[in-house]
């Protein structure tokens, strides 16, 4: 009888809210995979001769952080700076260290600025990515000279270019993430 | 967005140290990640096992995206030929340069021939190639220059063996998987290889600047005789290399060399060869010789 009257009455923008309800592995895993799928950059067939794709597990782990507060543990960068380390070519461990260290860092930041816009999210991001490359080039044995942090200069605009369109991927991401796909009788 | 209640943990016991446990861990972790950092860079092969396993895993992917990249070739050099500003006639002047890097390796030829003929009784080693096979990925993001192929220990290919592409170096086998290989492009920083001048025994080394050029340092310091437009390919020295692959072209001199842009970019090749290790029979004689000392006494 109510869908007669009006056909979306039971439901909401993740599905029908009758005899469905969220799998908690969607729920829970699908973050942790796009992450993970953005740590396989090396992966992507785009040979470079020098730095130019963003590191994008970093930036999957900033936007699901920033967009989404609460959802990752704050220990979440030991797992996922370990696998980002398997591929990225960088010394084992500074994955392990640097995650950890920029999700410590966020979370200070966000006791002290609370309320925040889409802006500041941005601002923070492009900080820590620059930040994270300039020190992850160091201890991959970049010289600490102006004439060779040079070289991290076009990826470093580029993934701060890129990040609204991450954060926007991620937003569509945490739609699905809680799609109501279980059936339960 | 304001943050989530949950970490406005107020005077409930439990959340607050659930909060506080997950900086413990969180710490913990960086301390842990810290530590390996430090192992790594003391002993950097400690770990290669681990990446090689992990490498092996993912292979198949990056292999059907280089199938891919043949197909859209162009795209792909757009966006990774940064540093190549005006592409138009890009075709035109990649022909003009195979030709110009082929004169010089004639005249590099010539020259060892001439060498060789010099030092009778010394036979070049057979440079038939080991495998042939795909440049399937490189570490694009990190300022370390390590590419993937896809031949491994199953090919044949083993640790230290040139890479070289029609347009010259690509760099050496670094660890082996069962169907893939980490390979340290010759931009890393890392790399150094013993190249000289094509047209004389002007003897440098080759190091990386991870930025697609290479930092050319003379052996013997004095008066600078390398002019722009130089081509360097290998000498041989060390044995790893045979000589006379081309390699980089001066492109601006300094005090004690040249900064030179690479010749075969990754990035323009699809095929690679997989060569065997230059001097393979010497060090096994070598090695065989210490052996059978150690079994004497």
């Amino acid at each position: 009888m109510m869908e007669t009257l009006h056909p979306n009455a039971r439901r909401d923008p993740f599905g029908s809210r009758i005899n469905r309800a969220q799998s908690p592995l969607l729920a829970y895993g699908l973050p942790w995979a796009s992450i993970l799928l953005g740590s396989l950059t090396p992966w992507l067939p785009i040979i470079s001769p020098a730095p130019v794709l963003p590191p994008l597990g970093l930036m999957m782990i900033l936007a699901w952080r920033l967009v989404r507060p609460g959802l990752l543990p704050l220990w979440a960068g030991v797992p996922l700076g370990f696998f980002d380390d398997l591929f990225s070519g960088q010394p084992m461990g500074s994955g392990i260290l640097l995650f950890s260290l920029i999700l410590i860092g966020i979370e200070l930041i966000e006791i002290r600025f609370p309320w925040r816009s889409f802006w500041f999210d941005w601002l923070t991001a492009s900080g820590i990515v620059a930040i994270y490359l300039v020190v992850a080039g160091l201890l991959s044995g970049l010289g600490l000279s102006l004439d060779r942090l040079q070289i991290l200069v076009p990826q470093l605009l580029l993934s701060i270019m890129l990040f609204p369109f991450v954060a926007r991927l991620v937003a569509h991401l945490d739609r699905l993430r809680l799609m109501r796909v279980r059936r339960i009788s | 967005m304001a943050p989530p209640t949950s970490r406005r943990t107020s005077s409930n016991k439990r959340a607050q140290l659930g909060v506080f446990t997950g900086y413990v861990l969180a710490g913990l972790g960086a301390l842990f990640g810290a530590a390996l950092l430090i192992i790594s860079i003391m002993r950097p092969e400690t770990f290669n096992g681990l990446r090689m396993m992990a490498a092996d895993v993912a292979s198949p992917a990056g292999e059907a995206g280089a199938v891919a990249r043949t197909g859209s070739q162009n795209v792909f050099d757009a966006i990774a030929g940064y540093y190549r500003a005006g592409s138009r006639n890009a075709e035109l002047e990649k022909e003009a340069e195979i030709a110009r890097i082929r004169l010089a390796e004639a005249e590099a030829l010539r020259q060892e021939n001439a060498r060789l003929k010099a030092v009778l009784g010394i036979t070049e080693a057979d440079t038939s190639p080991v495998a042939v096979a795909r440049l399937i990925g490189s570490t694009s993001s990190s300022v370390r220059r390590i590419g993937y192929i896809s031949a491994g220990r199953d090919d044949g290919v083993q640790p230290g063996m040139p890479i070289t592409s029609p347009t010259g170096l690509i760099g050496r086998v670094l660890e082996t998987g069962a169907r893939s290989s980490r390979v340290l492009l010759l931009t890393d920083s890392e790399s150094m290889v013993p190249v000289r001048r094509s047209t004389d025994n002007t003897v440098a080394f080759a190091e990386g600047r991870s930025d697609g050029s290479l930092r050319l340092r003379l052996i013997n310091l004095g008066i600078n005789p390398i002019k722009p437009g130089d081509v360097f390919v290998t000498s041989g020295a060390g044995g790893l290399f045979r000589p006379n692959i081309a390699v980089a072209v001066a492109r601006q001199i300094t005090r004690d060399g040249a900064i030179a842009q690479l010749l075969s970019n990754p990035a323009a090749t699809d095929f690679v060869v997989v060569e065997p290790i230059w001097q393979r029979e010497l060090t096994n004689q070598a090695s065989s010789l210490r052996a059978g000392e150690a079994a004497a006494e």
